[in-house]
């Protein structure tokens, strides 16, 4: 169905390259949905009912899409994070760690501050705390990285759990809220937490999250900056032959990817949950990293899979609840529509070269 | 505090180290293999949940731990035979297609385990153990690190089978080829296609026995995502080996001890999270990574997809 919308020499036409992407995205997914219904249907589910409910909650009606936007938002930044990383060729798969230690800085003080000071105020604070403490764990990574050469996947998977048992310990031992038995940090309360959109219950989180992005997106592609970053992430030797202060770069990419990550904690925190439960890990970041590959660590294409994934985990999340499909089954329908998507580029590639010779 | 060095504390200690460390010798020596030869697989965390699951099955209904092991086995293979036909076959992102499998697996694995046992969680009988003559005797060490499963004995085995393959075999030298200069393998006439599938469906063989290992004789059930990271684990052990079997093994103990180290502290009347014992690991490697910060050695072609005449 490509073929019809790229004739021969027209592929650099602005409106067909992107309806041929359109649908390049579209087909793929319709399959995912095929492949997955069949499961489905394997375990008793009639999965038009299951499919019509995710669609209805969680892009349809007025409540599901408001989460699913807000469900957006620390997606967003984690995204934003993974694409100046991976664009700079630094592998940050520690986003986990860094996103919950951004999450219980932000728990922790947020509470106290709002107590004390106008709640912007406190927002603010709690927000740079979050960033602080998600790039001091960053650090030595980036240290090792830059002076050592030391492998950044070994050092940033360790610093994740590290960073995710940390967590738990600092919500279990050091900022438990004595109020309640539960193990679980203060609640910020709702009139102090992040204004939301207009009558909506959509957090600002999300604006937020849309901006970091397209910064990003930007920074890498029309600044200096994201320029002799780019340049050390294709060829790290050619950089330094240029010129380019390698070992100061990879830290500074380490610490934007690491603060990024540590604003959406804070952003799901100071918008959403109010409080850090012990055990709390939505692990984002397993299904951000394939989406911004994905979207070949554009910006704006990133947006898009980061709807998706939102959209799926709301709508299922719904599902569970009403039609009794456990929530684990988003995670095999996230993963066929990563697995079909990445197949379905293959294949184009090697049409778009075929043709081309 | 007394009972902290008491025999049934130390006993515990290290029956428990032995034990936690076997699944994660298996996914290292695992791993180690597609890494040598190129393929960073990301997606052995799924491997080892699909060895997990369908282990568990196959022993809960045949009684057979050892047709559990296969079983094991033989899941951790398919997986990985995706794997091998994306990444290694088409090179589709490495990255992109392990994380993938390993959200599905676990997301599938979940779903399947719900439909089947719903919320019950049906345990099996305890593995029976191989007492090894005299060796087994001797107090303390004895029923510790002699006296378990005859898989545990065959895991350890396998670090010096490996570093004879590694070492003394055509495949072995195939393998590191593979990893390190693609196209030079090419040349001398070998598959480098075939070698990087042989590697890769070898580590989800071993993976899905690490992976049953876990479930059957770990725990005696399966729960969802049983395997808590114990695949990516591997992975950081396979990449701080730098290539040597025994390194692995040496880490797997490591990371071993300070898994049991909760159980045993439990026994011996201590209370601490679990989440501070989890972390000692981790800040010991990384200690070391410091102290010692050397380049890591990982061979050359990593994570590059291999096409004949690309340049």
């Amino acid at each position: 169905m490509e073929s019809t919308t790229t004739p021969a020499g027209t592929v650099t036409d602005p409106i067909q390259a992107m309806i041929h992407r359109l649908l390049l995205t579209l087909g793929p997914i319709l399959i995912a949905l095929i492949i997955a219904g069949l499961i489905l249907i394997a375990i008793g589910v009639n999965p038009l009912e299951y499919y019509g409910y995710v669609i209805k909650r969680g892009l349809l009606s007025p409540t599901g899409v408001q989460q699913t936007l807000t469900r957006m938002a620390p997606m967003l930044f984690i995204a934003a994070g993974l694409i100046v990383a991976f664009r700079a060729g630094i592998w940050n798969l520690g986003v986990d760690g860094q996103f919950l230690l951004g999450a219980v800085a932000s728990a922790a003080s947020a509470p106290l501050l709002a107590a004390v000071m106008p709640s912007w105020l406190a927002l603010i604070i709690a927000f740079s705390l979050a960033t602080t403490v998600a790039m001091a764990w960053s650090l030595l990574p980036a240290l090792l990285k830059a002076y050592h050469g030391v492998n950044e996947i070994i050092t940033t998977l360790m610093m994740t759990f590290l960073g995710v048992s940390l967590a738990n310990v600092m919500v279990k031992l050091v900022f438990l809220d004595p109020g309640t038995t539960v193990p679980q940090t203060r609640t910020l309360p709702v009139e102090d937490r992040m204004f939301r959109l207009f009558d909506t219950t959509i957090s600002s989180g999300l604006l937020l999250g849309l901006v970091a992005i397209i910064a990003v997106h930007l920074m890498m592609t029309r600044t200096a900056f994201g320029l002799k970053l780019r340049v050390v992430g294709a060829n790290p030797r050619a950089a330094v032959h240029s010129g380019l202060g390698v070992p100061s770069l990879t830290i500074a990419v380490f610490a934007i990817s690491a603060a990024l990550a540590g604003l959406a904690g804070a952003v799901d925190i100071l918008g959403v949950q109010g409080n850090v439960r012990a055990d709390w890990n939505p692990a984002y970041g397993l299904a951000v990293i394939p989406a911004v590959f994905l979207a070949r660590l554009n910006g704006f294409a990133s947006i898009g899979f980061v709807f998706l994934l939102s959209v799926l985990s709301i709508g299922g999340e719904s599902a569970a609840r009403r039609i009794g499909v456990p929530t684990t089954f988003t995670l095999v329908l996230i993963a066929i529509v990563l697995i079909v998507l990445a197949i379905a580029e293959y294949a184009d590639h090697r049409y778009q070269n075929a043709r081309r010779t | 505090m007394g009972s902290l060095f008491s025999e049934v504390f130390l006993g515990a200690l290290l029956f428990g180290a032995v034990a936690a460390a076997v699944p994660l010798l298996l996914a290292g020596l695992g791993e180690q293999i597609s890494e040598k030869s190129g393929i960073l697989n990301i997606g052995i965390e799924g491997m080892m949940i699909a060895g997990a699951y369908f282990g568990f099955l196959v022993a809960y209904s045949s009684g057979s731990l050892w047709l559990g092991f296969l079983g094991g086995a033989l899941a951790g293979g398919i997986v990985a035979s995706v794997m091998a036909i994306l990444c290694v076959r088409l090179g589709l992102n490495q990255i992109v297609i392990g994380i993938g499998l390993t959200l599905g697996l676990e997301g599938l694995t979940a779903l399947l385990h719900h439909v089947q046992f719903s919320r019950t969680y049906p345990r099996l009988p305890a593995a029976d153990v191989l007492a090894i003559p005299l060796l087994s005797d001797i107090p303390v060490l004895g029923p510790a690190l002699f006296r378990h499963h005859l898989i545990v004995y065959l895991a350890v085995a396998l670090v010096f089978v490996m570093i004879y393959v590694y070492r003394r075999t055509q495949l072995g030298l195939n393998l590191q080829a593979a990893g390190d200069k693609p196209a030079a393998l090419d040349v001398a006439g070998v598959d480098v296609v075939r070698t990087r599938t042989v590697a890769v469906l070898s580590t989800g063989a071993l993976a899905g026995i690490g992976g049953a290992y876990l479930a059957n004789i770990g725990a005696g059930i399966f729960v969802p995502f049983i395997t808590n990271g114990a695949g990516f684990l591997g992975i950081v052990l396979a990449m701080l080996a730098r290539g040597r079997p025994v390194w692995v093994l040496l880490g797997a103990l490591l990371f071993g001890i300070s898994l049991s180290l909760t159980t045993a502290l439990q026994v011996a009347g201590i209370n601490i999270p679990t989440d501070v014992i989890q972390m000692i690991p981790f800040l010991a490697v990384m200690i070391m990574l410091v102290a010692f910060g050397r380049r890591s050695s990982l061979p050359a072609a990593l994570g590059i997809p291999y096409e004949r005449g690309a340049r």
